[in-house]
């Protein structure tokens, strides 16, 4: 029966092909009080020495295969198995505290583990999976059990697991393995990004994919949706064989598009950028041919830790993207915090509607200390390039003009302090409140640019909460009263001689795109992965004929006959 | 014993790719090498002490050498430490 699963698109492409299942074995472990404790000794030295001829074989595939910079975590791996505060401090537990082999190693690495987690460095947290990673090997040596080896594969598979970890990945041989589907993790997860960087197609975090499939039960794998379908007909297979085949040709044409500027068929041009969450990013979004950062989202420098992130800790972070896109526009949004993402170290109460609540600007304006650190990171990595400053969730000019003056206090006062920032920085707004949409022509007058983000500007225009599956059907971005705000943000930008820019889910939505081009958006923010496919439709759409179909599809009555309207006009441009 | 003080001045500080440059190179002498950093010494043969200092930018570290080749130590290390990562 056949049965699809959503995920998160980690790595475009479709894939089809039988499931590998790879289960790691029970690792389980019980103290025991052995008689013999040489050979326990013996046990773990031999164990030890089997790990260490694995991860040498490992690494030198992966330096091979895909190059130093991945080689280099096995490099790590083997140096925590060569560390002699790890090796000794088991051989001693074996030894002083008479325990088992497999005892021993269990301890000693979940000490090693928790020490590592707790600390509140990012970097750190993650050296703490490759202990993990590292010491599963030795465990399964000593417990002469088998780890599934994914390089003993040699026919054509999905590997289907609960989670890849780096030995995982590296072991992936690109000829057999065609994709990958996991029940955790996200874009971000080391797994996703090897994905990539293989150029292989994966759906991560699809919950649930471990429990669907079987050994050699067919999947279809296909990360452009993020879906999984388990056992799919063959009517589904023919399906995604001629989408697999698209996909591959369409991949080609995109490719040699990288280094060109995105222009129509009639020679306008627009600013494809890409939305990013953390300097990690940044790989794709150089590799995708990106002319700009149109969001930068800071919220993932304070999430997932205990304590607000320091100034220093900020303005590293910021002044990576900065300098790394080496003088293409880079818009930061100051932190959004609230409604769906929460802080636990802010301590904030918990709120009714928390979508309509205390979030965004509203909570950094009152929390004036945590902000104005935020600003003070931003504006010293001003000086390493083409910064711009986006304030998220403002709904009236005094907002505004409160959060401009906050920062240009801390402007002034680091420049007193012969601190070096930039006089060139654009400070703008996002548009997702539809108060601030109707206004647009009152503060196109005080911002430098708007990005409009269509994900809460729908969510507030129709009074749908977009967590809410029950009124999902309410999410519109066709819908008229959408266009019509966004014709609206467009114009009273455009009559101030500023700039707009959409960085939500609809400015890289193959629908979106024509209607957007026509209206007149100058600036388009997506996706890295998005990036490509947006430049290939745009060089083959006319401005002039976009610009006639958009007026048309305002003055329509639904968002389905937008839709249909669209597909119309622009049926080999879109899909 | 040989002792010599370093001020790193790698943007990353000691993480990663210098730590395990460091610990390869101490691993190669008979002495006995520790890293101090804030009044923590930790053993400079093992990475996993090397990380749990937490060395950032700008701090001032010591390196000490104790045993049969506890000069040629400090030396090999000081060649790793001045390529980019102290001064």
């Amino acid at each position: 029966m056949s049965k699809t699963l959503t995920g998160i698109g980690a790595s475009s492409g479709i894939a089809i092909a039988k499931a590998f299942l790879l289960e790691t074995p029970d690792l389980t472990v019980e103290k025991t009080e052995p008689e013999d404790q040489a050979a326990e000794e013996k046990k773990f030295d031999d164990a030890l020495a089997s790990a260490k001829g694995e991860l040498e074989k490992i690494k030198e595939k992966t330096l091979n295969d895909l190059g130093e910079e991945h080689a280099e975590i096995f490099s790590a791996h083997l140096l925590v198995l060569s560390d002699p505060e790890f090796v000794d401090a088991i051989r001693g537990k074996i030894r002083d505290e008479n325990v088992n082999a497999g005892y021993g190693v269990k301890e000693v690495s979940d000490m090693f583990v928790s020490m590592f987690e707790n600390m509140d460095n990012e970097y750190m947290q993650e050296r703490a999976a490759d202990i993990r990673d590292v010491s599963k090997r030795v465990l399964a040596h000593v417990l002469g059990k088998k780890l599934v080896s994914l390089a003993e594969i040699d026919e054509e598979v999905v590997v289907i697991a609960d989670d890849l970890t780096p030995s995982d990945t590296a072991q992936l041989n690109g000829e057999f393995v065609k994709g990958f589907a996991t029940d955790i993790g996200g874009r971000t997860s080391h797994s996703a990004i090897m994905a990539r960087s293989m150029e292989i197609p994966a759906v991560v975090g699809t919950k649930e994919v471990t429990g669907e499939a079987e050994f050699d039960t067919m999947m279809i794998v296909d990360g452009i949706e993020g879906t999984v379908i388990v056992d799919p007909t063959e009517d589904e297979i023919n399906l995604y064989r001629k989408k697999q085949e698209e996909f591959a040709a369409k991949k080609k044409e995109w490719a040699k598009l990288v280094n060109d500027a995105t222009e129509s068929e009639d020679g306008h041009h627009v600013e494809l950028a890409a939305n990013i969450g953390t300097p990690d990013d940044l790989e794709g979004v150089i590799n995708n041919g990106a002319e700009g950062i149109g969001l930068y989202r800071t919220e993932f420098l304070y999430m997932g830790r205990d304590e607000l992130p320091t100034e220093e800790e900020q303005f590293e972070a910021y002044k990576k993207v900065i300098s790394d896109m080496d003088g293409k526009p880079v818009v930061i949004r100051t932190l959004d915090i609230g409604g769906d993402k929460e802080l636990p170290y802010l301590d904030l109460p918990k709120e009714m509607n928390p979508f309509l609540g205390f979030r965004a600007i509203r909570l950094c304006l009152e929390k004036d200390d945590m902000f104005r650190t935020q600003l003070r990171a931003l504006l010293r990595a001003s000086a390493f390039g083409n910064l711009k400053i986006m304030f998220p969730m403002i709904a009236t000019l005094e907002e505004f003009r409160q959060a401009k003056e906050i920062l240009f206090e801390e402007k002034d006062k680091l420049k007193a302090d012969g601190t070096d920032v930039s006089d060139e920085i654009e400070v703008g707004i996002m548009v997702e409140i539809p108060s601030t949409a109707v206004m647009a022509d009152t503060f196109a007058k005080e911002v430098d640019f708007f990005s409009i983000g269509t994900n809460d500007l729908i969510q507030y225009t129709m009074a749908a909460d977009r967590m809410n599956e029950r009124v999902s059907y309410l999410y519109q971005p066709y819908n008229p009263a959408i266009l019509r705000l966004v014709k609206m943000v467009i114009d009273a930008a455009h009559n101030e001689g500023k700039w707009a820019g959409m960085c939500g889910e609809m400015a890289g939505d193959e629908v979106a795109i024509p209607l957007l081009l026509g209206l007149g958006l100058d600036e388009f923010s997506m996706s890295a992965t998005s990036v490509l496919p947006a430049r290939s439709q745009i060089s083959k759409l006319s401005r002039a004929e976009a610009e006639e179909a958009a007026k048309k599809a305002l003055d329509m009555e639904t968002a389905d006959d937008v839709k249909a309207f669209i597909e119309e006009t622009f049926p080999s441009e879109v899909i | 014993m040989a002792e010599k003080n370093f001020k790193i001045t790698a943007e990353t500080g000691i993480h990663a790719r210098p730590a395990t440059q460091l610990v390869n190179k101490a691993g190669q002498y008979e002495s006995e090498v520790t890293l101090e950093h804030n009044g923590k010494s930790v053993n400079l043969k093992s990475i996993m002490g090397v990380m749990s200092l937490g060395v950032g930018q700008g701090a001032e570290v010591t390196i000490k050498a104790e045993g049969s080749d506890e000069e040629e130590a400090i030396k090999g290390l000081e060649e790793v430490m001045k390529e980019g990562l102290a001064e």
